[in-house]
């Protein structure tokens, strides 16, 4: 329990900095590389350490964010302090509605090759956008608007920022994130996930369930694809069935191709650069008149595709070791 | 004693083509079984009826006594049949210790749970596993070689590597598919003894595809000879090498002298 | 009778361009085993290349057979370049990654297109120019028989007939056929695949041009991403008839268009779309070979 601990305080630390120190925009960004570090991290357990292609990813954080919005809306709530268990089990609730989606989707796309399980799932998420567009009771094409968030609050004589109560939630939620697809990866399930990647055949003959785990994997990437989903909807507090659209899903996927398919902390460093990059580019934008982010962005996957396809990290992990040389070491091979 | 593996009329055809043909099998316990005959015979096709990677058309495979027509090639694997494939299909970017752990489920039994919050169950199961795979290797002297990755190693030292790994689930009966293929003479003779020895040790039964005659004459105890998806012929070494049937499938037909 | 009539010749027409994209998309997949994602890029492509074709021309205001052709040829050859440039640049790199790689990259490619266009030609919509006169060219059993439908049907068959005979009857199309059955073996006897292949892809986004080009008569909306609605229709197209399989992707083409025309005409316009995505999530569910596909066996 130790470390998880130690990375939520680092967490909300770097919250408390941030909030005294920045402003909305800057911690609007935060929150958003956080919920993207979420959304790659559950992305990479089914595309890079269960080498399943999901391309619908968006349909889950959509079915995590727009239930947590509507539960919101007819649960009953609890004032200040309250709100941290108001929204800690909405966004639980978020993420078990994406997983039972997950459960939906997978269990009959499972046993598809590589890409007719991509195409099912790029249709499911847009399946998933055209049933909101078409459904009143969630706002429809125009969105919902008014979705309940964390407030500012003062606890015990100190105030507590809407800003630093999301960025809390969030943060424990990425580090639980992290923490348990970590863990997982490092046992027999995580073998399991691995081996149905390496050679599903072989896998079956080794006595792997390999459908179960390609589905357990999807359901558990569904989940935090869903709280994602719900931090979201509960930050911004307006959600439109547009934000959701494949578009979404391959932002998701860059981040997970570009950190390395098969790496948690390559997920983190992608999700924060790509969040961050939209904004680096506004200077051009703004130069040029014209919007080069999307032409940059599939050229990018394109040449990474073909140039480096293992990413930024491929399938290793940062080590704190590297600090002190320049460049990562290559895993042991042969050794005489 | 009954056989731990029988097959009656197994059939199974694609298209036009019966790959195996009315072919019936049997392997007792702790037998050391062959299986022979020339290429494109369907002795791998026979191999994959086994383990339920295919359906047969027609016939039945029989495990322990079990029918095994509903049960998927994981369920077989669990319940005993391990196997190794004709072109090697390790994990490659495992390394050489994952390889064998992946198979090893049946030792683990802590939840994802306990995994996910290092229960000092966890701890202790993982131990047991490391060591439980690591001694397994050493019979095969891969153990010092076990955080290296599977696809960096030797040729010969993959097809160990397939046979440890199937030994680590547990098996009653494994079945090797060209164990000896690519090895030299020195190789395929350690080899021999070590299958002999694996044999004894973990109380197995071995079913054998093999086209090196010296390692199956060697140590097989009964042979069973395919060709053209056929049964032609079954029975000792001896038997087997003086059938006329045997011969003129590997040789062609004889002409009179 | 007369409605039923009508929505036939509405499906065939609609039909017969899904075909002419589905073609497209079942021929690079039977080379290459690749779902070429950025096909229905190329085929708006073509339609922009048809657009600024008249315009170059001086043909934006003269519908007739003959600005008919220079449209076809302007967009055909354009997207056959496309194509060309596609294969070279992003998938012949790629021939021997995994195939999840290969799939991210036209995922790329396609989306590349789409934002490029959309900095080039600008995202407001553009009017494709008249191609031929809206008339009607005789009437049977009362129902009406439009000059443009009557194109798109004389249009595609003769593309077809065309196809059918390259395939079976020229040197070039056996070694196609070749190459879709095993590319290593027919390397192996001399066939050259990647010329090959490039034709593949050529003639494929030739076909997405011709189509452009149809659906521009009827339907003269151009914008960036016009591609993708119809783009996945076709696709939906060639996976019903059985993906690499060209007889099936004629039917499934022809099966999309009808049953999209019966679905609009009697029940609801809403679902037009929806069916698309509802046949593709069936079919891959129930029967992923398609209708003419082979179920494949792995060898282990």
């Amino acid at each position: 329990m130790k470390k998880p601990l130690l990375f939520f305080a680092f967490a909300v630390a770097l919250g408390v900095a941030v909030d005294q120190g920045t402003g909305p925009f800057v911690q609007l960004i935060l929150i958003y590389i956080v919920i993207n570090m979420m959304l790659a991290m559950s992305l990479n357990l089914v595309n890079g350490f269960t080498g399943q292609f999901s391309l619908g990813h968006a349909g889950f954080m959509a079915t995590g964010a727009y239930s947590s919005a509507y539960l919101s809306t007819v649960l009953p709530h609890f004032g200040g302090a309250g709100q941290l268990f108001d929204f800690a089990l909405l966004a639980f609730l978020g993420g078990l509605s994406a997983a039972v989606a997950g459960l939906l989707v997978g269990l009959p796309s499972l046993r598809l090759r590589g890409d007719y399980l991509a195409i099912v799932t790029l249709g499911f998420g847009e399946i998933i956008r055209v049933i909101l567009l078409n459904t009143p009771a969630v706002g429809g094409a125009r969105g919902m608007y008014g979705i309940q968030g964390p407030q500012d609050l003062n606890l015990g004589g100190i105030a507590i920022s809407r800003f630093l109560w999301a960025f809390t939630q969030a943060s424990g939620w990425a580090v639980l994130c992290f923490f348990v697809l970590w863990r997982l990866i490092r046992s027999q399930q995580g073998r399991h996930f691995l081996a149905v990647r390496e050679d599903e055949i072989a896998a079956d003959a080794m006595g792997v369930d390999t459908t179960r785990t390609k589905v357990l994997a999807f359901v558990i990437s569904s989940f935090f694809a869903g709280v994602a989903g719900s931090l979201f909807a509960h930050y911004a507090n307006y959600l439109n069935p547009a934000s959701f659209a494949f578009t979404r899903s391959v932002d998701v996927v860059i981040m997970v191709v570009l950190g390395g398919m098969g790496s948690l902390t390559g997920s983190l460093f992608a999700a924060a650069f790509i969040t961050i990059l939209p904004e680096l580019l506004r200077p051009l934008q703004e130069q040029t008149g014209i919007d080069l982010r999307m032409v940059i962005y599939s050229l990018t996957l394109i040449v990474l595709m073909i140039l480096r396809p293992q990413g930024l990290m491929g399938s290793r992990e940062f080590q704190w070791g590297w600090l002190g040389k320049w460049w990562p070491q290559p895993r042991p091979k042969a050794e005489s | 004693m009954k056989p731990i593996l029988e097959t009656k009329n197994l059939t199974i055809q694609f298209g036009g083509l019966k790959a195996v043909d009315s072919v019936d099998l049997s392997v007792y316990p702790g037998q050391l079984v062959g299986l022979i005959g020339p290429n494109g015979a369907g002795k791998t096709t026979v191999f994959n009826l086994l383990t339920s990677v295919y359906k047969p058309t027609s016939g039945q495979v029989f495990f322990n006594g079990e029918d095994t027509q509903d049960l998927k090639p994981f369920e077989l694997a669990r319940k005993g049949i391990a196997r190794t494939f004709q072109n090697i299909r390790l994990f490659k970017e495992l390394s050489v210790l994952e390889n064998v752990l992946v198979a090893s489920t049946a030792q683990v039994d802590y939840s994802m749970w306990g995994a996910c919050v290092r229960s000092a169950h966890f701890l202790s199961q993982e131990k047991k596993l490391e060591e439980f795979g690591l001694k397994l290797l050493q019979i095969f002297n891969l153990e010092t070689k076990a955080h290296h990755l599977a696809g960096s190693l030797p040729y010969g030292e993959q097809r160990k590597l397939e046979i440890v790994r199937a030994l680590a689930t547990g098996p009653k009966l494994i079945c090797l598919d060209e164990p000896a293929a690519g090895l030299n003479h020195q190789e395929t003779h350690d080899l021999m003894l070590t299958v002999a020895k694996i044999r004894k040790d973990f109380n197995l039964a071995v079913l054998l595809i093999e086209h090196d005659m010296k390692l199956v004459m060697g140590i097989c105890e009964r042979i069973f000879v395919l060709d053209h998806g056929v049964k032609i012929c079954e029975g000792t070494a001896r038997e087997v090498q003086s059938s006329p049937k045997v011969i003129e499938a590997y040789l062609g037909p004889q002409e009179d002298t | 009778m007369a409605d039923f009539l009508q929505h036939l010749i509405n499906g065939l027409s609609l039909g017969s361009i899904y075909a002419l994209i589905a073609l497209g998309y079942t021929m690079v997949y039977g080379v290459l085993q690749l779902i070429n994602f950025a096909h229905s890029d190329v085929y708006m492509i073509g339609a922009f290349a048809a657009y600024y074709t008249a315009r170059l021309t001086g043909l934006d205001h003269n519908p007739g057979v003959g600005t008919l052709c220079v449209l076809l040829i302007g967009s055909m050859v354009t997207c056959a370049l496309v194509g060309l440039a596609i294969e070279r640049l992003a998938y012949r790199p790629m021939r021997n990654s995994p195939k999840l790689n290969i799939l991210i990259t036209a995922i790329g490619v396609s989306l590349f297109l789409q934002y490029t266009a959309q900095i080039i030609f600008g995202a407001d919509p553009k009017v494709f120019p008249p191609v031929l006169q809206d008339a009607v060219l005789f009437e049977v059993a009362g129902v009406p028989l439009k000059l443009l439908d009557i194109t798109v049907l004389v249009v595609t068959l003769v593309m077809m007939m065309a196809l059918r005979f390259l395939i079976y009857q020229t040197k070039v199309g056996r070694a196609m056929r070749a190459v879709s059955t095993n590319l290593k073996v027919a390397s192996l006897l001399g066939v050259n695949t990647d010329r090959v292949i490039s034709l593949t892809f050529a003639l494929g986004s030739a076909l997405a041009g011709v189509g452009s080009v149809l659906v521009g008569m009827k339907y003269p909306k151009l914008e960036p991403f016009m591609g993708m609605m119809i783009g996945l229709k076709a696709f939906v197209a060639a996976v019903l008839g059985g993906i690499g399989n060209l007889q099936g992707a004629v039917i499934g083409g022809l099966l999309m268009g009808l049953s999209e025309e019966m679905v609009v005409g009697y029940f609801s316009s809403t679902y037009r779309d929806a069916l698309a995505f509802g046949l593709l999530i069936g079919i891959l569910i129930f029967r992923p070979a398609g209708l003419l596909g082979k179920n494949g066996v792995e060898k282990v």
